[in-house]
């Protein structure tokens, strides 16, 4: 049986959720309203919060220096790139770990994560020389194909633990029915995964068009995204705040409204399973 | 006459395709400042001037670092001309990663170079960078608030001076900082000013046969000397602070006194940015009577790396953008309180330079500054913040981590020291100095 929610229980839940959302969000806020003050008024101590006189100076600063739509672009092709190449290879990777399993199907699956364990640095050197070797260094599609590889231990992962609940009898019955097995895939499998799907390729997304450190160290002019648009924008010597802030909230926005729009989808996918 | 006017275009045309043909694509990576940034800005001068286009690869100071250092040692070519330090230089030459510049065309007139700025910028006598801006580190202090102290500040004043005049003008009411210093972890942070307070007090890393000299008296007196002062004087926190957050606190009106990059002076004394502006008074970093001040030397120049496809066209860019007619084209666009300072001697001599109010102490900052001669006592090593081996950043920089938790009241002075003493001689045994 339920239990009865007071008004004032709700209430309360309610401002405790918004507490936590807003703690959350705080940092982008600040960014933000950093992103409109001058250089003065964000080093201002105590800091001000909405009182100060709003300017569109930085971000005319910063469009000034800088081809943002170049950044913008190769951000676009390398986080949509490595996305369809990976979910290309990891569709069919889980699909053969979760129905058609061998012994070492978990040594796999375990293998694969611990990857994501070694420090990305220790891995520099290597991956430098290979670049320059088949002349991938600044290149968006070298770049891609290196977060395609990154990422897809994840990728596999989550569509791994997806696919694992939907009931096998439904595969069964498509292939007493005659179905091949590319027919299994797209046309059984895949509709009733495509939350599971769809948040994996969103995911992939934000964590590719996220990345730092390859982005930086295996580009220079052509193939940089947008983190090597912010960081042009940080320095040690000098305080450039409110352009830092301004360069940051244009290299984050199209991700951000991309999460907002998608977000029923990706919280779906993540955490609600296949069958429900 | 058609015929004439059409052939006449004809050659123009051809005449102007030879000219483009030769052009190529510089890729430039440099460091995000002020006069990088006014540079990039005008690099159309330069294409007008040679045919030859520019794309920046603009990053912070130490992305920059790790990234050109990953490209040259695996001779990656990614890059034309790399913006690099005073550290970086000579070990790179040293190691065959650069260019030599010493063929510039003679109305480049490298002779006008700084004397203090070409010889850290060289191995062996030979350049292997050009200085684009140099600086050294000096006072900085409030005129008004060292008048209501009762005491007045001298041109070269000594380490005690400054202490008395630092708790004097403390008021911790007012939130007023006698003093605002780099604390924060980190060799180009904290470890740079330590190291070269330190050269001041008698103190050196190395002694001849590369054996660490944490042990010795003269640092222990640095770091207690720098401890007592800061724990009295300084801003709280102060072992977290570094460059941006001291200047914050100046520009705030928080620090009586700074002691830190010249190149901080065209802040603080900005209007726009600074509460103290029209305030501000400028000295040599402090000594301690040993003949050695505390300021430090650095330039960011720019090399051109070896192996590049480009070279010829990279000498040009260095030439353009090291010259003296790059600093009068930034005098003739925005002032001359924005031309790169500290490159070549010429600046300082010019009529219109010398009413900066901070000209005068950044030229003397950076002539009293001797890459080759930094310490009292002699030592192995050229640099005067850091010492010029590979092994030097990570080191200094665990080493400044030890200093920072003193500062913080994590562990002693002693127990810091000795720590140093053990990551530095462990580390340089195991690189095969010892």
């Amino acid at each position: 049986m339920a239990r009865a929610v007071t008004t004032k229980q709700k209430a309360i839940n309610t401002a405790f959720a918004l507490g936590v959302a807003l703690l959350i969000f705080f940092p982008i806020l600040w960014t933000i309203l950093t992103s409109f003050k001058t250089e003065a008024q964000a080093i201002n101590d105590p800091p001000i919060f909405f009182f100060f006189d709003w300017t569109l100076e930085n971000y005319y600063a910063v469009q000034e220096r800088s081809d943002y739509m170049k950044f913008l672009w190769n951000s676009i092709f390398i986080a949509g790139g490595s996305t369809l190449l990976g979910i290309i290879i990891a569709v069919p990777a889980a699909w053969s770990m979760a129905f058609v399993p061998s012994k070492r199907t978990k040594d796999i699956l375990l293998w694969m994560l611990s990857t994501k364990m070694l420090p990305a640095v220790g891995v520099l050197y290597p991956i430098y020389l290979l670049f320059i070797e088949l002349g991938l260094l600044d290149s968006r599609g070298g770049l891609a194909f290196v977060l395609m590889l990154i990422n897809l231990p994840i990728m596999v992962w989550m569509l791994y633990t997806y696919f694992k609940e939907i009931p096998v009898d439904i595969l069964e019955a498509a292939r007493m029915d005659g179905a091949s097995l590319r027919d299994e895939i797209l046309y059984v499998l895949t509709p009733m995964a495509i939350p599971g799907i769809a948040s994996t390729i969103l995911l992939n997304i934000i964590l590719a068009w996220n990345e730092a450190f390859w982005t930086l160290n295996l580009t220079a002019a052509k193939a940089a995204p947008l983190t090597q648009f912010i960081a042009s924008y940080s320095s040690p010597e000098g305080l450039f705040f409110a352009k830092l802030s301004a360069a940051s909230v244009m290299a984050i926005a199209p991700i951000l409204v991309l999460g907002w729009f998608s977000q029923k989808q990706l919280v779906r996918g993540l955490t609600f399973g296949a069958v429900k | 006459m058609h015929l004439k006017k059409t052939l006449c275009a004809a050659i123009a045309a051809s005449l102007f395709s030879v000219g483009t043909a030769n052009a190529d694509n510089l890729t430039i990576a440099t460091v995000n400042n002020g006069d990088m940034i006014r540079m990039q800005g005008l690099t159309e001068d330069f294409t007008k001037k040679t045919g030859h286009t520019v794309e920046w690869v603009t990053l912070e100071e130490n992305v920059l670092r790790q990234r050109v250092t990953t490209d040259i040692t695996t001779k990656g070519g990614a890059f034309d001309i790399m913006t690099i330090g005073m550290y970086e230089t000579p070990i790179w030459g040293k190691n065959g990663w650069l260019v030599p510049l010493n063929d510039l065309s003679e109305d480049y007139n490298a002779a006008d170079i700084l004397p203090a700025m070409a010889g850290g910028l060289s191995h062996d006598g030979t350049m292997y960078a050009a200085p684009f801006y140099g600086e050294s580190s000096m006072i900085m202090y409030r005129t008004d608030l060292m008048e209501k102290a009762g005491m007045e500040m001298p041109d070269a004043p000594s380490w005690s001076f400054i202490a008395k005049a630092a708790r004097a003008m403390t008021d911790r009411d007012a939130e007023i900082n006698g003093i605002c210093l780099r604390g924060k972890a980190g060799w180009g942070e904290g470890g740079a000013f330590i190291t070269a307070m330190s050269n001041s007090f008698g103190a050196r890393w190395f002694d001849e046969n590369w054996n660490a000299q944490f042990d010795s008296r003269e640092w222990s007196d640095t770091l207690n000397f720098f401890k007592n002062m800061m724990d009295d004087a300084g801003p709280a926190g102060f072992a977290t602070n570094g460059f941006n957050e001291n200047l914050s606190l100046f520009q705030q009106g928080k620090c009586g006194m700074w002691i830190d990059a010249t190149v901080a002076a065209s802040f603080v004394t900005n209007p726009k940015d600074s509460k103290v502006a029209d305030s501000v008074g400028f000295a040599l970093a402090p000594d301690n009577g040993l003949g050695k001040r505390s300021n430090w030397l650095w330039a960011w120049a720019l090399g051109i790396p070896a192996g590049t496809q480009k070279e010829a066209a990279a000498k040009q860019f260095i030439e353009w953008a090291t010259s003296n007619s790059y600093i009068e084209l930034v005098a003739e666009k925005e002032g001359w309180a924005n031309v790169p300072p500290g490159a070549r001697t010429s600046l300082y001599e010019n009529a219109n330079y010398k009413d900066i109010p901070f000209a005068k102490m950044t030229l003397e900052s950076i002539l009293s500054a001797d890459p080759n001669n930094s310490t009292v006592d002699p030592s192995p090593y050229v640099g005067v913040q850091f010492a010029a081996i590979p092994e030097f950043a990570g080191i200094a920089t665990e080493v400044s981590q030890e200093f920072s938790a003193a500062y913080a009241g994590k562990q002693t002075v002693a127990e810091a020291l000795e720590k140093a003493q053990a990551i530095t001689n462990d580390a340089m045994e195991a690189a095969g100095y010892k």
